[in-house]
């Protein structure tokens, strides 16, 4: 039967043709957009990671609460103590200490006098301990414009849009003005080591990356730091995860009522993060949700234009006495073939176009210029195990379903008036 | 005799309302008891924040509104930083960086040694008279003394603030109590006024304690513990050469 129902198929390219080329685009352009949005989602969530949010973040009560203004004088202490404490407790997991913080960049000229200043937002990172994967972390080779990474105290990298506004070159003196943990004021020299980019308008417009050392130093933190991000073995975020993660740690404190005392977040917590999150794990849902309803709209047209053109077909397998339900389940048949090879042509085509999009990448950071989000400048697919199977449910419900509802016209159609059809 | 006693009733009602100043006399009145030539005082900044409270020693030589030089003796991580005030610029030199910068744009809204006076509210013009229009809405007691209460309403745009409420001494016309309100309403600062002492035949405040109240701890105390009016000052104090 089914053997005959394919040969039916291939010989009888009429039959076949619209259905399968309206099943194959509408398949790939699910299998696309899934990866897309996976991609860009994903992208986006990993960007946020890596240089904010870590998967879970270790931050002192009182600072959870005013999280958005990265203030020092909330800061945890005794931060090797709890840093060994984690490492030991969660050893699958890796941790590193950051400061976040902002000040004043001020460019002298020859007089020592200002020449230029800015507001930055700041980040130390532990860069001088390659067994920390920071400069890794943090893209530094790649995203460097000009000069060198530090690798001395003192040493700083800017942002390139920001040198640029600033008047900084290489190698340029300049001054970092802020307050420190303890509320005073801390005025320091660092010398511009580097520039960077990060394709990213938020954190090009004014940014700084310093050796953790020398934020201690400046900010009167030794020992100390706003942050201690957590990344767990998978490379991108896995919500249950940070929760165990989470749940575990705020347990073993909940009794410390002290405002300084230490309390984990999970990434879903910080940034809007927790609706990107939401989104990405209901966009598959979505995406097959509306292709299969479009995809069952058009070939149930599909199905009705080939129903007339088997008008008298239908009519004479009737008339030779097949019964009604049989000629039904073997359209049906037909539709379930066309469907899976539909499927798989649009499956290839689509992954073979998010392979290349993965590789390759679409350059919206021009249209990004005011962008305050942490997204990247690049948007790229993803091919996820979703993305080789996912295309089979619109592909082969829609088809079946379309057809479904164009061979109901076979049930409408009366014996007596048939053999009058036959005989004109 | 009746009509003898409801006259007393009515003019002992009616005269206190008839003798009140008017909102710009009341400030006017401030200046003329607290602006001096010159003022030449020491003074320290007790901050409390979230960590506890740190004090910051300083002594600090004025001349009108205008020109004001400052130096930090205690602690020893701020001592020797200097700041400037000339008009409207200001300057801070600092002695690990050796550096003379200038405080301008966003960094003027930052605090001045994490206190909770920013930069701005240092640099502001003190002639209120110009820059908002009063009026006084009640009468209130602070610190045991009558006081007029008078609401300040920016005159302009560009204020700091929008609305000042200011509650001043009677009789000796010292503020005793400030609060500072923003464009949407909301009371961005308080200050209390104390220990107001008789200084060369002024009545001068020497304690304030600044409350930002977007900001955590129990404000910066603001003590005098010097202070010389209409003394000479060297001329060659307030400028950039004496900042190194």
């Amino acid at each position: 039967m089914i053997k005959f129902i394919i040969k039916g198929l291939l010989r009888d390219k009429h039959r076949s043709r619209l259905p399968l080329i309206v099943v194959a685009i509408g398949v790939m352009l699910t299998v696309l957009m899934t990866t897309w949005i996976t991609g860009v989602l994903g992208d986006s969530i990993n960007l946020n990671a890596k240089l904010s949010t870590g998967h879970v973040k270790v931050i002192t009560k009182a600072y959870r609460e005013s999280m958005d203004q990265i203030p020092v004088d909330l800061s945890l202490t005794g931060t090797k103590a709890l840093i060994t404490e984690l490492k030991k407790d969660y050893p699958s997991a890796s941790w590193v200490e950051r400061i976040q913080f902002g000040g004043l960049l001020d460019l002298p000229d020859e007089n020592g006098e200002t020449k230029s200043q800015g507001p930055f937002a700041g980040i130390a990172v532990d860069l001088f301990n390659p067994s920390s994967g920071e400069a890794e972390r943090l893209n530094l080779n790649r995203i460097l414009v000009n000069g060198r990474l530090p690798s001395a105290s003192g040493e700083i990298l800017v942002s390139h849009s920001f040198a640029e506004k600033l008047g900084i070159s290489i190698n340029d003196r300049v001054t970092f003005i802020g307050t420190t943990m303890y509320g005073g004021m801390t005025i320091v020299n660092f010398t511009v080591a580097g520039t960077i980019r990060y394709g990213i308008t938020a954190l090009d417009r004014g940014s700084v990356i310093m050796d953790i050392s020398d934020a201690r130093n400046a900010l009167e933190m030794e020992d100390a730091c706003n942050e201690i991000l957590g990344f767990t073995d998978v490379e991108y975020y896995d919500d249950s995860k940070a929760s165990e993660l989470m749940e575990s740690f705020n347990d073993s404190y909940a009794s410390d009522n002290d405002q300084f005392a230490p309390v984990m977040i999970r990434l879903r917590d910080q940034n809007d993060l927790g609706g990107l999150i939401d989104m990405m794990s209901g966009v598959v849902g979505i995406v097959s949700f509306v292709f299969i309803l479009v995809l069952s709209v058009v070939l149930w047209n599909a199905g009705l234009i080939g129903g007339l053109r088997r008008y008298g077909e239908v009519g004479l397998r009737l008339a030779m006495g097949e019964e009604k339900g049989h000629i039904y389940r073997s359209m049906i048949a037909e539709s379930l073939a066309i469907g899976t090879a539909g499927s798989v042509i649009g499956i290839a085509l689509g992954l073979s176009l998010s392979y290349l999009l993965q590789q390759k990448g679409l350059d919206f950071s021009s249209a990004m210029q005011n962008a305050t989000m942490l997204m990247p400048g690049v948007f790229r697919t993803r091919i996820t195990p979703e993305a080789w199977y996912i295309g089979f449910i619109p592909g082969i419900i829609a088809t079946v379903l379309g057809t479904m509802l164009a061979g109901i016209g076979i049930y409408k159609r009366q014996t007596a008036r048939l053999f009058k059809e036959l005989q004109s | 005799m009746k009509n003898t006693i409801i006259y007393f009733i009515i003019t002992s009602i009616v005269s206190p309302l008839f003798s009140q100043p008017s909102g710009k006399e009341i400030l006017n009145l401030i200046d003329k008891n607290l602006a001096a030539g010159t003022r030449i005082m020491t003074a320290k900044m007790i901050i409390s924040g979230a960590r506890g409270s740190r004090t910051i020693e300083f002594k600090t030589w004025a001349e009108g509104e205008e020109r004001a030089f400052t130096e930090y003796t205690n602690p020893p991580r701020e001592k020797g930083t200097k700041m400037l005030k000339l008009e409207d610029k200001l300057w801070i030199f600092s002695p690990s960086t050796d550096r003379i910068i200038q405080i301008t744009g966003q960094m003027l809204r930052q605090s001045v040694m994490g206190s909770d006076l920013s930069y701005e509210d240092m640099m502001e013009d003190p002639d209120l008279t110009s820059h908002y229009n009063a009026s006084v809405i009640a009468s209130d007691t602070v610190q045991g003394r009558d006081c007029w209460v008078l609401q300040l309403n920016a005159a302009g745009e560009g204020e700091a603030y929008e609305v000042r409420k200011i509650w001043v001494d009677r009789e000796r016309f010292v503020p005793l109590r400030e609060e500072l309100f923003g464009k949407s309403g909301k009371l961005l600062k308080r200050t209390q006024l104390s220990e107001v002492t008789r200084i060369q035949g002024r009545w001068y405040p020497m304690k304030i304690v600044f409350k930002d109240m977007l900001k955590a701890g129990d404000g910066t105390q603001f003590i005098i513990e010097t202070l010389r009016l209409d003394d000479p000052v060297p001329e060659n104090i307030f400028s950039k050469a004496s900042l190194k």
